[in-house]
């Protein structure tokens, strides 16, 4: 673990309408590992996994204040470049969408815009990163059909591709086993654990025992506020506030 | 209470089913009417002549005239209103979403659909005056492109909004810019939908006789030029219907016939090539 954090959250509030779904949560992601950020529903877990490659300001009426620094820049600040910030932190959603087009296209979408393709590279690339993502030896006989012809399980495998595709230094996880069966997400989780040593990956879920399972470092969350955060092991065994213990414990929540 | 639930259950299928009955049954009626009255003086050479002298009296000659000016305006007119309306639909999904400005687009848009078609003949026919245009092919296709616009438009907005927007976000989140988004990702994934659009709006340019009236004028020779007048299908329709001689009147119902049939092959192939372009297409 590296001692300088990853992505600094300061003082973010974030307000949907007149509703408040981020009250002033200020907190820190250390770089490489897993951050497994957890509470219950609606408790601001995906607002803030969104605050952070700044994909909460396309769907309609949000305010955002404070600030979100990567490596020390803030990335609301008025000169950023939106498309290189989410160029620098990739996504995995919690649903698959696959491109609609075909799978060998739907690796290769990502380093395309950004002019990162070479014809002669090409196949190679889309063959690394399939690996990358397990999925290689499901699909290398098919890669020119329709990516939605693809499992779940697969099609999310094929969003991880797509993803690691244009390099990012985090990704970001917004409840990426929820729409998947118990053995994909195995794998999900698997695949997760071998990127989060060369990544940053900031996780949301759920599930208690995914977190439990995979986390280096963890984030509560309660009903917009942020409770507390801290090394998995401490927060989960140890941790200082009521709150989380009640969580855990399944009291509340 | 029990039996009036009941009654009124009964009343309302009964209701729909008339509904039903009507909207179908007049459907029949005018596809039968115009089979009836104009599948005996459709011949092949009312397809592949142009009107000859007496034509109106009842002599030889055929409608090739009206059915090659109805594909060039409609066409022309479709290619024009779709080269302006898909870069207001792209912008109104992706760059204005739910703003107050996309809120009037579509408002404008909803209003200009229900104006009168005589409106858009009468207004394009005040430009033409206006820039020293006499009635023609481009005159006509002016027309029609406008009553077309809004049509487009809105189909396309409306294909757009279907998408869901978890796909542009999975396209933004690898660091895509709207345009990118835009061109790559939605329009192939609403190419049915565009394609719908298109169509309906080309279905309602062939088949108006009001907004081509002043402004493409009618000619028995076949279209040579963007500024000489054209004939039109509604209008050789609207001509023969007036004549007293009930022979020329049935081929205006095999005029009618013409039109119709053009416009239905037109969206049979459309929904092909709709299904061989939606191959990729995330359901």
């Amino acid at each position: 673990m590296g001692d300088r954090p990853h992505i600094e959250v300061q003082g973010l509030s974030v307000w949907y309408g007149g509703q408040q779904a981020l009250k002033d949560v200020s907190v820190a992601f250390p770089a490489h590992g897993i951050t497994a950020v957890i509470g219950p529903s609606g408790c601001g877990k995906t607002t803030l996994l969104r605050s952070m490659n700044r994909l909460l300001e396309t769907s309609g009426e949000v305010r955002i204040s404070g600030r979100v620094l990567l490596d020390g820049t803030d990335i609301y600040a008025p000169k950023v470049d939106v498309t290189e910030i989410r160029t620098r932190i990739g996504l995995l959603a919690s649903k698959p969408f696959p491109l609609p087009m075909s799978i060998y296209d739907n690796v290769l979408y990502g380093p395309r815009i950004h002019g990162l393709c070479r014809r002669d590279n090409a196949d190679a690339t889309v063959e690394r990163y399939l690996r990358a993502a397990d999925l290689w030896e499901e699909v290398r006989d098919r890669l020119q059909s329709p990516a939605h012809a693809l499992s779940t399980g697969q099609q999310q495998r094929l969003c991880l591709a797509r993803a690691l595709a244009v390099e990012p230094e985090v990704l970001l996880c917004d409840e990426p086993t929820a729409a998947l069966d118990p053995i994909s997400a195995q794998r999900i989780e698997d695949l997760l654990r071998g990127l989060k040593r060369h990544m940053t990956i900031i996780l949301v879920t759920h599930i208690l025992r995914q977190a439990r399972r995979l986390a280096d470092f963890v984030v509560f969350l309660w009903l917009g506020e942020l409770v507390e955060a801290g090394p998995a092991e401490q927060v989960f065994n140890n941790p200082c506030n009521e709150r989380t213990r009640a969580y855990l414990m399944g009291d509340i929540g | 209470m029990k039996r009036l639930r009941r009654l009124e259950e009964y009343l309302f299928r009964f209701l729909m089913g008339l509904s039903l009955v009507i909207v179908l049954g007049s459907l029949m009626l005018i596809l039968g009417t115009m089979l009836w009255r104009g599948l005996p003086s459709l011949s092949l050479a009312m397809l592949t002549q142009v009107p000859k002298g007496g034509y109106y009296l009842g002599e030889e000659g055929g409608i090739l005239n009206a059915i090659v000016g109805s594909l060039c305006l409609a066409g022309g007119a479709t290619l024009l209103a779709l080269l302006l309306s898909l870069p207001v639909a792209i912008y109104l999904h992706t760059y204005a979403g739910c703003s107050r400005a996309a809120h009037l687009v579509r408002l404008a848009m909803d209003v200009l659909w229900g104006i009168p078609s005589i409106v858009y003949g009468a207004f394009a026919f005040t430009i033409m005056l206006w820039i020293g245009l006499r009635a023609s092919l481009l005159g006509g296709i002016i027309a029609l492109a406008c009553l077309e616009l809004p049509i487009i438009v809105r189909g396309m907005d409306e294909a757009f909004r279907l998408i869901p927007s978890a796909l542009s976000e999975a396209s933004y989140a690898l660091g895509a810019t709207r345009f990118e988004t835009a061109t790559r990702i939605l329009l192939r994934q609403a190419t049915a939908g565009l394609l719908t659009a298109v169509l309906l709006a080309f279905g309602r340019g062939i088949g108006d006789a009001a907004s081509v009236l002043f402004t493409a004028g009618y000619t028995d020779r076949l279209p040579d030029s963007l500024l000489r007048p054209v004939a039109s299908l509604p209008l050789a329709v609207f001509f023969q219907l007036g004549t007293p001689f009930p022979a020329v009147q049935q081929r205006a119902y095999a005029a009618g016939l013409v039109l119709t049939v053009i416009v239905l092959t037109l969206s049979v192939v459309a929904r092909w090539l709709s299904r061989r372009l939606m191959h990729h297409v995330v359901r």
